[in-house]
C-alpha cells in the first residue's frame, strides 16, 4: 500500500496484565472506538509507528507525482490535459494533508523531507516504476488509486484522529481519481488497434507491481498484530489483495481485454478468485532501491528540495523584513 | 537559522452561512501568503468564500485532562440535541 | 478540409486574433504545467498547477471560438495539436524554457500584468462572444497578477541570492515585453471593428503597474529598449517552440484520427 512494510515499533502486543495503567486506559479508548488526539497520551512506540507510517504515505503521495506527471505534457488533447494535471495536483494536497497529521505528532515537514531524501525512509514501491504509454495514465488511475482506495477507506477508521480525517478527505477526491482512470482504458480498450495494444501492455505491465502494493504475504508480514491492535492497520495484507483482486477482474472483463496472468480463475469452493502471486525477490528489490525508477525519482526530489531552498529562504527573509517593519512602525 | 515556513491553521465558511470550520493545515512564510495558499489548497479558489489563518503556535486548546469536566456536563443534557425529540412524520420536515 | 471557403477579411484578422490570445495561454500553460511535482514547497506546486489549469481552460475559450469563426470544422484541439510552428501566434516570452523558479515567476508576472491590462479591455469588446470570454477569465487572471506580483516582491526582497537571481530572470526576459504591445494590420482592423484595443495604447497602464510592483521588490528595469519579436505575427519563433509541440502534439501525430 502506499504504506508499505510499515516497521511497528514494539516489543510485541502486551497482555493487559503486562500493561500499565495509561497503557490500558488509551488501548480502552481504542476499542472503544475513541479516536486519540494529538494532545492525549500515547505510548512512544504508537507515535513513532505512526510517524514512520504517515510519513511514508504522504511520501508516496508526492513521489507518486512522478510516474503521472511523465505525461502531462503529452497528454493528448486540453481536457485530458487538464484532468490529469488536476488528479497529480490531488496527489501534491494529499501529501500536503498527511505531512499536515504527521506534524502533529511532533515531526515538522521539513524533517520528514530530509528523512526521505537521505534515504532513512520509503515511499511506496509502486512509484518506482515507469509510464510507458498513455494507457498508462489510464492504468494507474485505476488500479493504483483503486489498490489505495481499498485501503484507504479502511484507514479511514484508523485510531489516530488527524490520520483519520485526513483520510476522510482523500477518500472523497480518490474516487475522482479512479474513475478517470478507468475513463481512459474505455476509450483505449475501444479504440484503435494501436490503442487497444497500449491498454494491454499498461495492464500487464502494472498487475504485479500493484498486487505487490499491498505489501508481503500474511505468513511473512512481521509487526501486523501490535498495529492491528492498535487500529492503524485496519486489515491484513491478504485480505486487501483478494478484495482488489475480486473487484478488478470484472473491471477488466467489462474491457474485453485479456486477463494479465494465467493463474487469474474463479474458484468455487472459496467464492473468489485464485490468483499468481507476484515475485516477491522483485519487491524486495524494489523496497531496497533497486527497481527500474529508485534512482530518478529521487533524483528529482532531491532536485526540486535543492533548487527550492532559495525560494523557501527568500519568502522566508522577506515575510520577516515585513514582519519587523511592522513592529518598528507601531 | 530554521527557516521552515511556520505552520498555519485555515478555516474556511462556505457559501451556506455556516460558521469558520477548521479545514486543515499548511506553510507559509505569512499571513497574507497563508491565505492566498488556502485559497489554492483549501478552496481550489472558490469565489465567495471567506477565509481565516491562524499561525498553528498561536491556538489555545484545551489541555486533554479537562476532558471529562468540560464535556461531561452537557453530554447529560441529551434535549439539546434535536433528535432527542420525536417528530410525527405528519408535522413536515423541522 | 474539403469544402474550405474563403472567410472574410475582418474574420481573418478575428481569427488571427484570437489564435494570439489561445496560444499565449496554450504555450505558457504548457510551461506551467512542467512544474507539477518539481515546486520548491508543496503550496507553490499546487498553486503553480491552479495556474497551469486555468491557463488550459482559457486555451479551450479562446481556440474554441478561434475554431468558430474560421468555420472550417476545427475545434480548440485540432488547433492546439495539429497546426505546426509557423502557424502558431504566441508571444516569444512564453515559448521561452521555464529555467529557474524566479524565471517562470518573473515571466508569469509579466504577461499576467499584460494580461490584467488587455482583458480590462476586452470585456468591452463589440463582439459578446469575446466580451463573455473576457469577464469569466479575468477573474482568474485577477488572482494570478496578485499571486505572482507578490511572489516577484517576497523573493527580490528577500535574501541576497533570490534578489539576485530575480533581477538577473528579469534583465533576460524584459527584451520579451514589448512584443506584447507592437501593434500591426491585424490589430488596426480589431480597433475599426471595435473588437479589440491597440496593443501600444496598453503600454501606460502596464508600465504602471510593473513599476510599482518592481520598486517594491528592489528591483530595476535593465536598460536598453530592444525588442525580440516575431512570435505573434509567426514570422519567427525561437527554436524551443518546436521542441514544446513535439511533446505536446506527439500522441495526436503519431496516432491520427483517434479518440482519446
Amino acid at each position: 500500500m502506499y504504506a508499505q512494510m510499515v516497521k511497528t515499533a514494539s516489543s510485541g502486543v502486551k497482555s493487559r496484565e503486562e500493561m500499565s495503567e495509561q497503557e490500558r486506559v488509551f488501548q480502552d479508548k481504542i476499542d472503544a472506538d475513541i479516536k486519540i488526539e494529538p494532545r492525549d497520551w500515547m505510548p512512544d512506540d504508537y507515535r513513532a509507528t505512526l510517524v514512520r507510517q504517515i510519513g511514508q504515505h504522504a511520501h508516496s503521495e508526492v513521489v507518486g507525482q512522478l510516474p503521472e506527471g511523465n505525461w502531462i505534457t503529452r497528454a493528448p488533447t486540453l481536457e485530458r490535459k487538464a484532468i490529469l494535471l488536476a488528479k497529480v495536483q490531488d496527489e501534491a494536497g494529499h501529501g500536503l494533508y498527511l505531512y499536515s497529521a504527521a506534524e502533529t505528532l511532533g515531526v515538522s515537514r521539513d524533517q520528514l523531507i530530509e528523512d526521505l531524501l537521505a534515504g532513512r525512509m520509503k515511499y511506496s514501491s509502486i512509484f518506482n516504476y515507469p509510464t510507458l504509454n498513455w494507457a498508462d495514465m489510464g492504468a494507474v488511475g485505476w488500479l493504483v488509486d483503486g489498490a489505495a482506495i481499498i485501503n484507504q477507506v479502511a484507514l479511514q477508521r484508523t485510531s489516530y484522529g488527524p490520520y483519520s480525517r485526513a483520510m476522510v478527505r482523500i477518500c472523497k477526491e480518490e474516487s475522482f481519481h479512479a474513475r478517470q482512470g478507468y475513463h481512459i482504458m474505455m476509450k483505449m480498450a475501444a479504440g484503435s488497434v494501436a490503442q487497444k495494444q497500449m491498454a494491454q501492455d499498461a495492464l500487464n505491465r502494472l498487475w504485479f507491481p500493484v498486487l505487490m502494493m499491498f505489501g508481503p504475504s500474511d505468513k511473512d508480514s512481521v509487526h501486523t498484530a501490535q498495529s492491528m491492535a492498535w487500529k492503524i492497520k485496519m486489515d491484513t495484507n491478504d485480505e486487501l489483495r483478494q478484495k482488489f483482486v475480486d473487484q478488478t477482474v470484472q473491471q477488466i472483463e467489462y474491457l474485453g481485454l485479456e486477463l494479465p496472468e494465467p493463474g487469474i480463475k474463479w474458484n468455487d469452493e472459496t467464492g473468489e478468485y485464485d490468483y499468481s502471486d507476484p515475485d516477491w525477490s522483485e519487491f524486495f528489490n524494489v523496497i531496497k532501491g533497486n527497481g527500474p525508477g529508485n534512482v530518478d525519482r529521487m533524483k528529482a526530489r532531491r532536485a526540486a528540495w535543492d533548487d527550492g531552498e532559495w525560494v523557501r529562504d527568500g519568502l522566508m527573509a522577506h515575510a520577516r523584513k515585513k514582519a519587523a517593519a511592522k513592529v518598528a512602525a507601531e | 537559522m530554521n527557516n521552515e515556513w511556520p505552520l498555519w491553521e485555515i478555516f474556511i465558511r462556505g457559501q451556506h452561512g455556516l460558521s469558520h470550520r477548521h479545514v486543515g493545515s499548511l506553510h507559509a512564510p505569512d499571513a497574507e501568503m497563508a491565505i492566498k495558499n488556502a485559497r489554492d489548497v483549501y478552496t481550489r479558489r472558490n469565489e465567495g468564500v471567506s477565509i481565516w489563518v491562524v499561525e498553528a503556535k498561536h491556538i489555545a486548546a484545551t489541555a486533554p485532562g479537562d476532558k471529562g469536566p468540560l464535556y461531561e456536563p452537557s453530554e447529560s443534557k441529551v434535549y439539546r440535541h434535536p433528535t432527542f425529540f420525536d417528530i410525527p412524520d405528519e408535522v413536515g420536515s423541522m | 478540409m474539403a469544402n474550405k471557403t474563403e472567410i472574410s477579411a475582418d474574420q481573418a484578422a478575428l481569427f488571427q486574433f484570437l489564435l494570439r490570445m489561445g496560444d499565449n495561454t496554450l504555450v505558457l500553460g504548457h510551461r506551467v504545467s512542467e512544474w507539477c511535482g518539481h515546486a520548491p514547497v508543496l503550496e507553490e506546486d499546487i498553486a503553480l498547477a491552479n495556474t497551469a489549469l486555468d491557463l488550459i481552460g482559457q486555451t479551450q475559450l479562446w481556440l474554441g471560438l478561434a475554431g468558430e469563426v474560421e468555420g472550417q470544422g476545427r475545434d480548440a484541439d485540432a488547433l492546439a495539436f495539429l497546426r505546426d510552428i509557423w502557424d502558431f501566434r504566441n508571444v516569444l516570452m512564453l515559448e521561452l524554457p521555464n529555467g529557474d523558479f524566479g524565471q517562470t515567476i518573473m515571466r508569469q508576472f509579466l504577461y499576467d500584468a499584460w494580461s490584467s491590462v488587455m482583458l480590462g479591455r476586452l470585456i468591452k469588446s463589440g463582439d459578446p462572444r469575446i466580451a463573455e470570454i473576457a469577464e469569466k477569465v479575468s477573474k482568474e487572471v485577477a488572482y494570478h497578477v496578485e499571486r505572482s506580483a507578490d511572489t516577484v516582491v517576497g523573493l527580490g526582497d528577500g535574501t541576497s541570492e533570490s534578489h539576485a537571481r530575480m533581477q538577473a530572470a528579469l534583465d533576460y526576459l524584459y527584451p520579451y515585453v514589448g512584443e506584447m504591445f507592437l501593434s500591426d494590420a491585424t490589430d488596426a482592423a480589431m480597433v475599426s471593428a471595435g473588437l479589440g484595443p491597440d496593443p501600444a495604447s496598453l503600454r501606460d497602464e502596464y508600465d504602471l503597474l510593473v513599476g510599482k510592483v518592481l520598486d517594491k521588490a528592489t528591483l530595476t528595469l535593465p536598460d536598453g529598449s530592444y525588442t525580440h519579436k516575431g512570435g505573434r505575427t509567426g514570422a519567427m519563433h525561437t527554436e524551443h517552440l518546436g521542441h514544446l509541440l513535439t511533446s505536446m502534439q506527439w500522441l495526436q501525430r503519431a496516432y491520427p484520427n483517434s479518440q482519446w
